[in-house]
C-alpha cells in the first residue's frame, strides 16, 4: 500500500544556500515518523519544504495527490497540519480565537464544537486561560495551544516541529502521551522533527537520521533505538 | 454657551468624517505597516463616482450603495494589481507606489471631471431636525450614518469568522497560512473595506467642502493626527481620536481663527510623537517567549 505522505529526491533552498540534497522519505498512513539530526542537519527546512513554506525540487506525495509547488494554504487545506518551528502563535488574539482560526476551513460547526471540548480536555490550562491574549501563555501553554490549533484542522498528517523544545521535562511527557492518543484514537498520522531523539524513537515506528540536508541512516524506531554505534555517535544519548 | 455647543456638535459631524477615514488607514497599516497616502484620494474619487451615478438620474441612495460597492472593487483590484506586487519590496518602494496612488487618482479626477468646484447633494432636509439650532440635519444624519458604519464594522471583526481571518491574516500571515486561510485575499478584502469607509466619508463629508479633486487633503492629515492620537494599531483608538479631532480642531479653530484650524491637527501629530508615540489606546504588546 502507497504511504501516505511519500516523498523523492526533495531538494530546497533559501536563496542561493542549499539546504536539503535530495531527500527520499515517508510515513505511512497511520504512522507515526521521526526525523533526527543536530543543528543544521535540516529538519525544519524538512517539515516547511512539505508544507510548501520553501522553494523545492523533487516529488512530493500527499494521499495520492502531488503537492510540490502548491501553495502553503491549499496543502494545509488537503489535511496538512503544522505545529512550527516557534510555536506560530497569534500573540494578540485570545486563546479561544487562535483555536477557531484552526478549524478555519471547517464548516461542520457542531463537530467544531465538540473538539474544542476534546482539545480543552486534553489541556485543562487551555479552557482556564481561553478569554486570554494567547502571547501572555507561558511556553508550554503556548505549545500545548499550537498543538491544538493544528488539531482544530482535523488533520491526516500532523508536521510537529521540535514540539519538546524548552519545556519542562514532565511536559513534554505530557505532550508526548498526547500525541500517542491522537495517534491511536484518532488515527492521525505524524512527521515528528525532535532533538530529543530517546523520547522521539519511543513515540515513533520509523525514524530517519538526517546530516546536513542527507538521510544519512533510516529504518524501524526500534531498530535505530538499539542501535549502539548509531545512538552513541549520532543520537548522543 | 451656546456657541460652543455648536462647535461641539459640528466638531462631532466632521469627527465622524475623520474617525472613518482614519480606521480605513489603521486596517491598511495593521496588514502591511504603512500609511496608504492614497487613502484620501480614493475617497475623493468615489465621491465623483456617486455624484456622476447622481448626474445620470439614479436616486440618492442607490447611488450611495453603488458607489460604496464599486470601490470595494476597486479598493480589492488595486490591492491585486498593483499593491500586491511590492507586497515584499523595501518600504520606500511601497510608499512611493502609494504617492504614485495618490497623484494618479488625483489627477486622473482633474482629467475626467475638470478641477472646477461642484456642489454635492446632501439626503437630510435642509430644515434643522427637531428644531433645533445647535446642529444642521445634514451634521446630524451624517454622525448618524458614520456611527452605523462604526458598528458594523466593528461586529463584522469581532463576531464573523472572516473578520477574525482578516485580522489573522494583517497580525500573522505565517501561521494563517498554515491554518488554511488564504492570506492575499484577506489583505484585498482588507482594502475593499478602507475604500468602501472612505468612500461613505466622502460622500458625507462632500456637501460641506464641496465636490473637488483637492476635497480630502485636509481631511486626510486630520484622519492621520485621529490615528496617531488614538494609536495607529487601535481601531477603537482611532475612531475615538478622529472625534477628538473633530471637536479640537472646531472648538479651538473658533478661538483662534479659522485659517489656524488644520495648524491644530500638525500640533497633535507632533504632539503625540513626541509625549506618547503610542497614541491613547496603542496596545503595548505582551509577550512571554
Amino acid at each position: 500500500m502507497a504511504r501516505l505522505l511519500e516523498v523523492r529526491a526533495l531538494q530546497a533552498q533559501y536563496g542561493p544556500t542549499k539546504v536539503l540534497h535530495g531527500m527520499d522519505f515517508g510515513v505511512e498512513e497511520g504512522g507515526i515518523t521521526t526525523i533526527l539530526g543536530a543543528n543544521g542537519a535540516g529538519k525544519t527546512t524538512t517539515l516547511r519544504a512539505v508544507c510548501g513554506m520553501v522553494k523545492t525540487q523533487g516529488e512530493i506525495t500527499f494521499a495520492g495527490a502531488r503537492i510540490d509547488g502548491r501553495a502553503t494554504e491549499s496543502i494545509v487545506r488537503l489535511g496538512v497540519a503544522h505545529v512550527p518551528d516557534g510555536r506560530g502563535t497569534f500573540v494578540n488574539l485570545s486563546v479561544e480565537e487562535n483555536l477557531r482560526l484552526g478549524a478555519h476551513t471547517r464548516r461542520d460547526k457542531n463537530e467544531v464544537a465538540a473538539d474544542f471540548e476534546r482539545m480543552y480536555g486534553y489541556f485543562p490550562r487551555l479552557k482556564e486561560r481561553s478569554r486570554q491574549q494567547a502571547g501572555t501563555l507561558s511556553g508550554g501553554e503556548q505549545q500545548m495551544l499550537a498543538v491544538s490549533r493544528a488539531l482544530m484542522l482535523r488533520p491526516r498528517l500532523l508536521l510537529l516541529d521540535e514540539p519538546s523544545f524548552g519545556l519542562a521535562p514532565r511536559i513534554v511527557q505530557e505532550l508526548f502521551e498526547i500525541f500517542r492518543v491522537i495517534n491511536q484514537a484518532d488515527r492521525v498520522s505524524m512527521l515528528l522533527v525532535e532533538q530529543n531523539a530517546a523520547m522521539a524513537l519511543r513515540l515513533a515506528d520509523h525514524a530517519y537520521l538526517l546530516e546536513t540536508g542527507r538521510v544519512l541512516i533510516s529504518g524501524s524506531a526500534e531498530e535505530l533505538g538499539r542501535d549502539e554505534a548509531i545512538r552513541r555517535s549520532y543520537l548522543g544519548y | 454657551m451656546d456657541v460652543l455647543l455648536h462647535q461641539i456638535l459640528s466638531g462631532l459631524a466632521t469627527g465622524g468624517i475623520y474617525a472613518s477615514v482614519a480606521l480605513a488607514l489603521v486596517m491598511i497599516y495593521q496588514a502591511t505597516h504603512l500609511v496608504n497616502f492614497a487613502q484620501g484620494e480614493l475617497a475623493m474619487f468615489a465621491t465623483y463616482i456617486a455624484w456622476s451615478l447622481m448626474q445620470a438620474g439614479v436616486p440618492y441612495w442607490a447611488a450611495f450603495v453603488l458607489t460604496v460597492a464599486i470601490a470595494f472593487a476597486l479598493g480589492v483590484v488595486i490591492e491585486r494589481v498593483i499593491v500586491q506586487p511590492v507586497e515584499n519590496a523595501p518600504i520606500l518602494s511601497v510608499v512611493i507606489v502609494f504617492i504614485a496612488l495618490l497623484v494618479i487618482l488625483n489627477s486622473l479626477a482633474g482629467w475626467i471631471f475638470t478641477y472646477t468646484i461642484k456642489p454635492f447633494p446632501s439626503p437630510f432636509p435642509s430644515a434643522p431636525l427637531f428644531g433645533n439650532s445647535y446642529v444642521t440635519s445634514h451634521e446630524l444624519g451624517s454622525i448618524g450614518v458614520t456611527l452605523v458604519v462604526l458598528v458594523l464594522i466593528f461586529v463584522f471583526f469581532r463576531f464573523t469568522p472572516l473578520g477574525l481571518a482578516m485580522r489573522a491574516a494583517a497580525q500573522n500571515p505565517v501561521s494563517s497560512r498554515l491554518v488554511g486561510i488564504r492570506v492575499g485575499w484577506m489583505l484585498a478584502l482588507g482594502w475593499g473595506l478602507a475604500a468602501a469607509i472612505g468612500a461613505i466619508a466622502g460622500i458625507m463629508v462632500a456637501p460641506t467642502v464641496f465636490l473637488e479633486p483637492n476635497m480630502m487633503s485636509g481631511i486626510l492629515l486630520y484622519a492621520f493626527a485621529a490615528a496617531l492620537l488614538g494609536g495607529i494599531d487601535s481601531p477603537g483608538g482611532a475612531v475615538l481620536g478622529g472625534f477628538i479631532v473633530g471637536v479640537l480642531e472646531n472648538v479651538i479653530g473658533s478661538i483662534i481663527g479659522t485659517e489656524l484650524k488644520l495648524t491644530v491637527a500638525l500640533v497633535l501629530i507632533v504632539g503625540v510623537l513626541v509625549i506618547r508615540p503610542s497614541g491613547l489606546f496603542g496596545k503595548v504588546l505582551v509577550t512571554r517567549v
